[in-house]
């Protein structure tokens, strides 16, 4: 738009992904979130391991104590007890790895066939392509959490069950993305090049289209986290997600239903921690999307 | 103009197509079925399978079950497992409700959205901005579940407000103004959660739109001709910068179809949500392929809405 | 001369990006009479559009920061103007024509409303809105006006757009129309109409322009003072006919040197060498 004056000699950082991530840690609202989705997966995973260990950490979430049941937050349960006793906070430790994995493998699942169909339609074109789009545009119209409810009810709800199911849903905006992203670039200048060099297909796709992609596809990548995160707890809380007595933030919120007017700290806790989680992720994505257009807003 | 809307209804009926297949999919995660899906659930025992089998037609190939399928729906013969009545017949007691409850968030989404964005917008990046963007990245990070059971809590604990249902139950009001004021408060607190999310993604998009669009060109001619500021702003960008607010409609409504499943249950609101929701704790098959058909082809539709009004909008589409 | 219509002293713009600040405009220097032509030749990044988007404080401020200077219009200085008068001056007595009218223009507005909302605004005393329209269009030889000006932009081709837009800037009747690269972005036939138009219009409404381009082929025959800048610099000032005659700087005979010449036996198109210049 305006002329720009002449560029100064400087150096600059020499790759792409240098400078976005440049932009990123300049943005310090993205660093926090991303500081805390850090702190976020080393606590699931350690809670894994101390429960697979054995080591109750710091109560046995599993510990029954009908003694103490429905009790508000105290000294010795920091966020309560629900109604059989068992420690909230314990539950919610041992539960974020549910969470946080069903998050990342689903977007992973996700990612994959998106790409993979993403890079079909775009590169093969023509009727492929408007095959498949068409059929991408269908299953947009679906209202993915009802579909997931369904396919995951009558498929049983196991952990394996759940992240399959997401992925297999969500995959459609990746798709979208890569497929335009293929699409500019086929006709772009150094592909033309590239092919009249003699490059074969798949060397062209790996080496000049996907990097050229892959920023928009991870930022797609972890703001679909939170969706994937929130979609695990609405089929918890609904009865659907991981079957108990594994505690997930989910039936913990659940099992406090009905108790709800007594125990707030049943609702409270555990949509905190849901709430935190997406939040960060979120964030972080948000973040990583700005340091990611600033870079082709400049071009 | 014709030649656009024309273009636009064929495309709608191959997505319907495609759209029914996809519904007819879940068919095969049945007991019995002989996909490897349905096979995995040990709880199930031979002579369940052997009338699932039948009833679906699970041994002829699947072109022909999905031909049986779509025939049965449409003719009212898909019948519901629990009760036996047609499946459409179910899910159209529950049309209305859900309409008004569905409409009224995008509604609501769509306008709070829109009136959130251009104040982002408008002061961009100073602290009215910054707040009002964190508001919007907790509202699209909540849990819709959570919230409505803290607001129920709220409501029924310290208000004493009666929240479920569609009219309040062992109270009978004369005034037709109370009683629609009865009926708008039963569909609003739902309706209004259900937004809560809307809004904030709504916000997030105008709010980049406006700020794209004021770094156009024909921004600077705008200035450059004279006019201040607010024509500036509300004139020559806001037009051009309502897009998202379209397509928002063909994003938000699958979402907010979804979010109702567990809001219609939560406030006990008689609509698709909740009927869906019963469906997957009974595994009535055919009510459940049928609503997520329903649903779909709903949405279809209002993404057909969304195109025409693409056209009225930007003079470019229009003439294409 | 009688006192200049337009006085630029020592104005120095820099623009501050997030991690270096750019020198764009490093103290120029230079008047305009009522109904000169000015041109100012430079190539990218030397500060010419930049200079002239100064003159009415068009540069977006958060990046751009001027420095110091004065920019004296008709006596004021028009960096020290409060709002409501620089809104007057923009378009109603300094209008601009920009490189690029197919994105120059709102694609969601017609082509007469743009220019009538610009009548409305700088003119008030028009009555027949309409008609001032037409008579801008068919001015700016836009065939058939009365019914295109309910097209939308996109309707138009490029040179059609460019031409809305120096209707929409005429129509104003501006002391100073200010052309940036206004034939850039066309073809080359269209740019001789172009360029043509505006000498002509230039005759018949005695407005004073500035000529912003990097291509000293368009200068002579259409303006009659030369401003050479240089890396923010103005390096050469002189009337057209001294300074294609004896340029005086290296790099206006490097720009000189590079327009091509019809019956040259040359194999080479001449390049600016920029390390040669530097080191002069």
């Amino acid at each position: 738009m305006i002329t720009t004056a002449p560029e100064p000699i400087e150096a600059a950082p020499a790759t792409p992904g240098g400078r976005v991530w440049r932009r990123f840690r300049a943005n310090k609202i993205g660093m926090v979130a991303m500081a805390m989705v850090i702190v976020l997966a080393v606590v699931a995973i350690t809670f894994f391991i101390l429960d697979r260990l054995g080591i109750p950490f710091p109560m046995d979430p599993d510990a029954t104590n009908l003694e103490r049941k429905l009790l508000p937050p105290n000294a010795v349960n920091w966020l309560g007890t629900d109604n059989l006793g068992r420690d909230v906070l314990s539950r919610l430790l041992n539960g974020a790895y549910i969470s946080l994995t069903v998050g990342f493998v689903a977007v992973f699942v996700s990612l994959f066939i998106g790409v993979v169909v993403g890079a079909v339609a775009g590169y093969i074109g023509k009727w492929v392509d408007n095959l498949i789009m068409r059929a991408v545009d269908a299953l947009m119209c679906f209202p993915t959490f009802f579909l997931i409810l369904t396919a995951v009810a009558l498929l049983g709800p196991s952990i394996f069950n759940i992240i399959f199911v997401i992925g297999l849903v969500s995959w459609t905006g990746t798709a979208r993305l890569v497929r335009a992203e293929f699409l500019t670039l086929r006709e772009s200048s150094y592909v033309q090049a590239a092919r009249a060099l003699g490059q074969r297909g798949w060397k062209i796709i790996f080496r000049h289209i996907l990097p050229n992609a892959a920023a928009p596809i991870l930022v797609t990548a972890v703001l679909g986290v939170p969706e994937a995160i929130l979609a695990e707890a609405g089929l918890s809380f609904l009865g659907f997600g991981v079957q108990p007595p594994q505690a997930t933030w989910g039936n913990i919120i659940a099992d406090g239903k009905t108790y709800i007017l007594d125990a707030w700290w049943l609702i409270l806790f555990p949509g905190l921690a849901i709430l935190l989680a997406a939040l960060s992720f979120y964030l972080t994505g948000d973040a990583l999307r700005q340091a990611v257009e600033t870079r082709s807003e400049r071009q | 103009m014709t030649a656009f809307i024309i273009r636009r209804l064929l495309v709608s009926v191959v997505l319907l197509f495609f759209i029914s297949v996809i519904s007819f999919f879940i068919i095969t995660l049945t007991p019995g079925s002989p996909y490897p899906w349905g096979e995995l659930n040990p709880k199930v025992s031979e002579e369940v399978k052997r009338v699932f089998r039948e009833k679906f037609h699970l041994d002829r190939p699947l072109h022909e079950q999905y031909a049986f399928i779509m025939r049965d729906l449409f003719t009212g013969d898909l019948r519901s497992i629990k009760d036996e009545r047609p499946v459409l017949q179910k899910i159209g007691e529950r049309l209305p409700a859900t309409l008004v409850l569905n409409l009224g968030a995008l509604a609501l989404s769509l306008s709070f959205g829109l009136l959130l964005g251009i104040y982002g917008a408008k002061h961009a990046g100073r602290p009215p901005d910054v707040i009002t963007s964190i508001i919007a990245f907790i509202f699209i990070a909540l849990p819709g579940f959570w919230v409505s059971y803290l607001v129920a809590i709220a409501l029924v604990d310290w208000a004493a407000v009666p929240i479920l249902g569609t009219h309040t139950i062992g109270v009978a009001f004369t005034d037709g103004a109370q009683v629609f004021l009865d009926r708008w408060w039963h569909v609003m607190m739902p309706a209004s959660i259900l937004a809560i999310g809307g809004i904030a993604v709504q916000s997030r998009f105008v709010r980049a739109s406006m700020i794209e669009t004021l770094r156009e060109d024909y921004i600077r001619t705008a200035r450059a001709k004279g006019l201040d500021e607010n024509a500036v702003f509300y004139r020559h960008a806001l037009r051009n910068s309502i897009r998202p607010l379209i397509t928002g409609i063909g994003m938000l409504l699958p979402a907010l179809i979804s979010g109702a499943v567990i809001i219609e249950n939560i406030f006990a609101y008689p609509g698709m949500g909740r009927l869906g929701y019963e469906a997957v704790l009974e595994r009535d098959y055919p009510t459940l392929v049928a609503l997520n058909f329903v649903t779909a082809a709903l949405v279809l539709l209002g993404n057909l809405v969304a195109d025409l009004l693409y056209a009225v909008v930007d003079p470019r589409v229009r003439l294409e | 001369m009688s006192k200049p219509l337009l006085q630029v002293r020592d104005l120095c713009i820099d623009f501050v990006l997030e991690d270096r600040t750019i020198e764009a405009v490093k103290g120029a220097s230079f008047e305009l009479g009522a109904g000169e032509t000015l041109a100012i030749v430079g190539e990218s990044g030397s500060g010419k559009s930049v200079t002239a988007l100064a003159l009415t404080r068009l540069l977006p401020v958060p990046p751009a920061e001027i420095k110091r200077g004065e920019i004296l219009f008709d006596g004021q200085n028009v960096l020290t103007m409060d709002a409501s008068q620089l809104r007057k001056l923009r378009g109603g007595r300094i209008a601009y024509i920009f490189q690029e009218p197919s994105t120059s223009l709102n694609p969601v507005y017609t082509v007469h409303s743009q220019i009538a909302e610009a009548v409305r605004l700088h003119r008030p005393d028009v009555t027949d809105v309409d008609a001032e329209v037409v008579r801008w269009l068919d001015a700016v030889g836009i065939v058939d006006a009365a019914k295109r000006m309910h097209d939308y932009p996109h309707q138009l081709s490029g040179g059609m757009q460019q031409r809305v837009m120096i209707a929409m800037a005429l129509a104003c009747q501006p002391d100073i129309l200010v052309a940036d690269e206004p034939t850039t972005a066309l073809d080359v036939t269209i740019q001789a109409q172009i360029m043509e138009l505006l000498a002509s219009l230039k005759e018949r409404f005695g407005m004073a322009v500035i000529l912003i381009t990097h291509n000293f082929g368009i200068v002579s025959g259409f303006a009659s003072r030369v401003l050479v800048m240089y890396r923010g610099k103005i390096v050469e000032q002189g009337t057209t006919a001294e300074v294609l005659r004896a340029p005086k700087h290296p790099y206006t005979r490097a720009l000189i040197d590079c327009i091509p010449q019809l019956g040259s036996t040359e194999k080479r198109l001449k390049t600016i060498d920029h390390a040669e210049l530097d080191a002069a």
